[in-house]
């Protein structure tokens, strides 16, 4: 199914709940409402027709100067042979939208590495902890002002500037 | 390495002690395998059957606990830079540090990451730094072997003086 068909079919579904769609672009996506989002992905996953089996990535966007966090769900049907990508726009000073984990489980590792680094709160997550970095790390660096600590844990971040460095 | 013995014909050989259990050290290097990154596989190299680390008595260990020597091999980051310390304090002393490869020295290319350390140096100390990135098998080679000119210059038996701790130099 082509992404226009399968937008449309959401629109259907889902009328003024989705919106946004974008075809023209190697991955055509669409911009759904960050309440709806779970009924959304489950429809997806289980319309005969759609049968997306495989969320293939979730990640994030930061856009400081719209004031919004989107989240990105990348959808893949094995059966089908068609994509989707499913956005959802957050607000960037309280960012929180419900869990995936109960469509796709994969979802789980997903939404950790999303909250690690960019801080986004996934409501009803099962294990929401950081994943990758230390449990012990200040701020989220993959936001675009995220500030660099003076050290981590006694070990100084600075680099001596490279000129420095060589009139040294 | 400079020649051990100063030996009288056949049967009898005078030397230093402290040359002998020098001599016996650098003979014996064994490093700990420790690769992060992509410098490992040239780590592997090394100790394969081109470049061969084991003609100089250098022999991989799986544990801290046996090894003399630590080659960092690869981009360090804060998370692991803990790990390192901790396996550096676990290794018995006389303890040795290479750092291999650009990453290991100053975080390389990745150095403006946000988790990655700029620089073993700021975990544990370094006796050799080899650059490149990553170096091949006869710089590592190399590095061993200033492993090895250290090492043949330590002094156990008479330690040079030292001021004593808590004391303020004048």
């Amino acid at each position: 199914m082509e992404a226009k068909e399968i937008y449309e079919r959401l629109e259907k579904q889902f009328p003024g709940k989705v919106g946004g769609f974008k075809g023209d672009v190697p991955e055509p996506y669409c911009i759904a409402e960050a309440q709806a989002v779970v009924d959304v992905c489950r429809f997806l996953r289980d319309d005969p027709q759609l049968n997306f089996e495989v969320l293939s990535d979730l990640t994030a966007l930061d856009w400081p100067k719209d004031e919004k966090i989107q989240v990105v769900y990348h959808l893949y049907s094995y059966s089908q042979r068609h994509a989707i990508v499913v956005k959802v726009d957050l607000p960037r000073d309280n960012p929180k939208v419900t869990t995936l984990e109960g469509v796709w489980k994969v979802a789980n590792w997903f939404e950790r590495e999303v909250f690690d680094l960019f801080g986004v709160v996934f409501e009803g997550h099962s294990d929401l902890r950081r994943i990758m970095l230390p449990e012990d790390w200040v701020g989220h660096p993959l936001r675009k002002d995220y500030v660099e600590q003076e050290e981590y844990d006694g070990i100084s971040t600075q680099r001596a500037p490279l000129v420095e460095k060589l009139l040294r | 390495m400079k020649p051990l013995l100063n030996s009288l014909p056949e049967t009898v050989f005078t030397t230093k002690i402290d040359d002998l259990l020098n001599w016996g050290r650098a003979s014996s290097q064994w490093y700990m395998l420790f690769g992060l990154a992509c410098c490992a596989i040239e780590l592997m190299q090394t100790g394969g059957p081109r470049a061969d680390l084991d003609r100089f008595g250098a022999v991989p260990r799986a544990t801290p606990r046996q090894s003399d020597l630590m080659i960092v091999a690869g981009t360090l980051t804060y998370k692991m830079a803990k790990r390192t310390k901790l396996l550096y304090d676990q290794m018995p002393d006389p303890k040795y540090v290479i750092s291999m490869g650009s990453c290991s020295n100053c975080g390389g290319l990745f150095q403006l990451a946000y988790s990655v350390c700029k620089g073993v140096d700021k975990i544990v100390p370094v006796d050799v730094y080899v650059p490149g990135c990553p170096p091949r098998p006869e710089a590592l080679t190399e590095g061993l072997l200033r492993i090895q000119d250290k090492m043949m210059r330590e002094r156990w038996l008479v330690k040079p003086s030292r001021p004593a701790e808590g004391v303020a130099e004048a």
